[in-house]
């Protein structure tokens, strides 16, 4: 039965990617399969895509592999002993101090060959882990260095113009959480560490300097420590068991964690070959036998058996719920308003909607307010004219009623002076008469101007 | 050299890409066992792969498919003369999963019927075919093939293939093996290799028949049968080499790396809006889809129905 799918002829998909979608592509084939009708057929002769796989094997050798270790461990636990026993070299390095205020990480990349594969091996190792009095916050430096590795490929996947293919991934792949060989418990600094990375990175949880503690004694740490983690919920790496051809191996070794290692490259003679080992006084521990310490069976998981797996599980879980909580927390959704599929695009596109909306909203809002202010103060001097205006109208009926007062005076002070005028003519009028009784009429005109006067 | 010179602060960067010379190591690791590994994953996943056959119909497109993978992927249709060639372009995919010796391979094949049943390239490419592959070569790997051989002798095929080759030249069409890919000396030298055979002469046949006591997949006719899988009568065998043994997984890192990030730069860059060019073919929709836009033709003529009702009214 053929499934009719028009299809555009400019969009064609080649190859289950990475979708701009948020949710992680579940492959349930059988369930795709039965989705969309997909038949098995059987082929009358040989065809030859029996070698993909080599084409695949080939196309990676070439582009070359990447390995990233984290290495979390108190200073002078045997984090590069270990490394450099893991990978038979002497890298670089020497030991670090034990009094930095601050937990801070190294990284260094190595080239290693062997046969035809590349690696480029990443060691980022803890400095001055465990060693300040206050541990509160030795861990966090860790997760943060995890996190900005996961943010920097975040960033290179979201580019447009980007080139993931020629990208140095730098996601660590696993954590090796050394434990301190005391026999009891583990401590706290360790179960929260642990606990704050679980959901980040694979972790491998190791007991450092294995030759410190007896077999038996090993066996009941062990034990006490698988608890512990398991009763606080932490969530170390399992070697996978799906596949059978690994299965088996892997889910020995799920028993046997957390490792006990011991780790030299110091040589020692044992019988007529020169082994790696550590040379006590009682005796020789060495490295790479199976009855002194479980180092071997850590480079066979970690190593030949499930390096693949550690990127791929880093890829596609660990780093996807960083991504899906890092877009959820800049807005984006897979389903928007009615439960309809969102795509990326489209929330990018309502939220540019909603930006212009909002920045159009707030100069609005802005240039009301302006327009306010400036009605305010306008009333405000207008308000403060009247009040001049007032002011001076008040200002001027006082001068007015004053001018008129002065005039009245003026005019009655002018009367009087007429008056004075008229009675002084008259007095000199009298004056001239004959003087009969002219003391008395002196007399009499004197107490008369008197009287006037009075 | 201070180990702590390389120290990123918490929240800073990742370590710079390395400039160091590579590590000696003293002895056998076992780091190699990460292609087993690699190998492991591949077979449980399986692999995809999905072809598009573009052609005239009646040149053996679908038989073409069931040759190469040799299961009966495609009914072959045989078109009779009488029904009328379909205006607008209809594509067909099937999608079917096959397995060889463990490895699974979804394969989706997709037809597209329809296309250039108006024009003739007998002797040459037509402008439309030009066209067609300039725009196809820049979104998606082609591979031209002369189809039908078995009606050409093999000068004739020399012929024609040099002059394909001399017009795919001269309009600057890159098909593949596309030589800007090419990675190093030993990819350039089997690529030209393959370059100068292409298009490669093929002849499909789904049958079997009795050649010299073995059971060929071959075409009978009267003067003779054509095995498919002899290199001395067509180059089927090249095609299906390169499509399948060989180059299978390169064609699909191509089409990831540079086909899709091409096409994801130019539709991110385009905020929502698909590049629609002159030439854009009307293609049927999904049925989910919104309904297509009609044609510029047939709009005009209904407006002019359309005016031409009002007049009578």
């Amino acid at each position: 039965m053929t499934s009719e799918v028009g299809r555009h002829l400019l969009f064609q998909s080649h190859m289950p990617t990475k979708t701009t979608c948020l949710s992680s592509q579940v492959s349930d084939d059988e369930q795709k399969q039965k989705r969309e009708n997909i038949r098995s057929l059987t082929m009358s002769g040989h065809v030859g895509f029996e070698s993909l796989p080599d084409q695949l094997v080939n196309r990676s050798i070439q582009q070359g592999f990447c390995f990233n270790i984290l290495c979390v461990g108190e200073t002078g636990i045997g984090k590069s002993t270990l490394i450099d026993t893991l990978f038979n070299t002497n890298f670089e390095d020497h030991g670090s101090s034990h009094f930095y205020p601050h937990v801070r990480l190294k990284a260094q990349t190595y080239e290693l060959h062997e046969s035809n594969v590349r690696l480029k091996l990443t060691i980022v190792n803890t400095v001055g882990f465990g060693d300040q009095i206050n541990k509160e916050e030795s861990y966090q430096p860790i997760v943060d260095y995890i996190d900005a590795q996961f943010e920097a490929y975040l960033q290179e996947e979201l580019k447009i113009k980007r080139a993931l293919s020629h990208y140095h991934d730098s996601r660590i792949h696993v954590c090796l959480y050394f434990i301190s060989p005391t026999g009891h418990s583990l401590k706290t600094l360790d179960l929260l560490a642990m606990k704050s990375l679980d959901s980040k990175v694979n972790i491998i949880p190791v007991i450092a300097k294995a030759d410190a503690i007896s077999k038996a004694e090993l066996q009941k740490f062990k034990i006490k420590l698988m608890s512990e983690l398991v009763s606080n919920g932490v969530q170390i790496y399992q070697f996978p068991t799906d596949d059978e051809t690994i299965a088996k191996i892997n889910a020995s070794m799920n028993g046997h964690l957390p490792f006990a290692v011991v780790g030299s490259m110091d040589e020692v003679k044992v019988g007529n070959k020169m082994v790696k080992a550590r040379q006590y006084p009682w005796g020789v521990v060495q490295v790479e036998n199976e009855n002194h310490c479980d180092f071997v069976k850590l480079r066979e998981m970690l190593i030949c058996t499930n390096m693949e797996d550690l990127r791929e599980q880093t890829h596609t879980r660990h780093y996807e719920l960083y991504r899906r909580c890092k877009l959820e927390e800049m807005g984006f959704t897979d389903v928007g308003p009615e439960n309809k599929p969102l795509s990326l695009q489209e929330t990018y596109e309502a939220k540019r909607h909603e930006f212009y909306g909002e920045r159009q909203r707030k100069e609005e809002e802005m240039k009301q307010m302006f327009v306010q202010r400036v009605k305010e103060k306008e009333a405000i001097l207008k308000e403060a004219e009247r009040e001049l205006q007032a002011k001076f109208e008040h200002l001027k009926r006082v001068h007015q009623e004053e001018r008129m007062k002065l005039e009245e005076k003026r005019r009655l002070l002018e009367e009087e002076i007429i008056a004075f005028s008229k009675k002084k003519a008259t007095s000199e009028i009298y004056q001239n008469q004959p003087y009969m009784a002219s003391g008395s009429n002196l007399k009499k005109d004197k107490d008369r101007k008197n009287s006037n006067f009075m | 050299m201070d180990p702590m010179r390389r120290s990123p602060s918490p929240c800073s960067s990742r370590p710079s890409s390395p400039r160091t010379p590579p590590c000696e190591m003293l002895g056998y690791v076992g780091i190699e066992a990460v292609l087993d590994q690699l190998k492991i994953k591949a077979m449980k996943m399986g692999f995809e792969f999905n072809i598009m056959v573009v052609g005239q119909s009646g040149l053996g497109k679908s038989t073409m498919v069931n040759t190469l993978f040799k299961s009966k992927m495609w009914k072959s249709t045989v078109q009779g003369l009488g029904t009328p060639t379909p205006q607008t372009l209809k594509l067909q995919s099937v999608t079917h999963v096959i397995e060889e010796k463990g490895v699974k391979l979804k394969l989706t094949v997709t037809d597209t019927p329809g296309f250039g049943d108006q024009i003739n390239n007998d002797k040459c490419l037509r402008p439309l075919d030009i066209e067609f592959l300039q725009r196809l070569c820049r979104t998606v790997n082609v591979v031209p093939v002369i189809a039908r051989a078995d009606s050409l002798t093999i000068e004739e095929r020399e012929t024609f293939r040099r002059r394909i080759q001399h017009n795919l030249r001269t309009h600057c069409i890159e098909v593949y093996p596309q030589k800007c890919f090419d990675e190093d000396i030993n990819d350039r030298i089997l690529n030209s290799k393959i370059r100068d055979r292409i298009p490669f002469a093929v002849v499909g046949a789904d049958r079997e028949h009795l050649v010299n006591g073995r059971c060929v997949l071959g075409r009978k006719t009267k003067w003779g049968i054509i095995e498919v899988e002899n290199l001395a009568h067509c180059e089927f065998p090249l095609l299906r080499d390169l499509l399948i043994r060989s180059h299978l997984q390169d064609l699909k890192d191509i089409t990831h790396n540079v086909h899709y990030e091409n096409y994801r730069v130019c539709r991110l860059n385009e905020s929502h809006l698909l590049p629609r060019g002159p030439g854009w073919v009307n293609l049927a929709q999904t049925p989910a889809g919104p309904l297509a836009a009609p044609q510029p033709s047939k709009a005009c003529q209904q407006d002019q129905e359309d005016s031409k009702d009002d007049d009578e009214y």
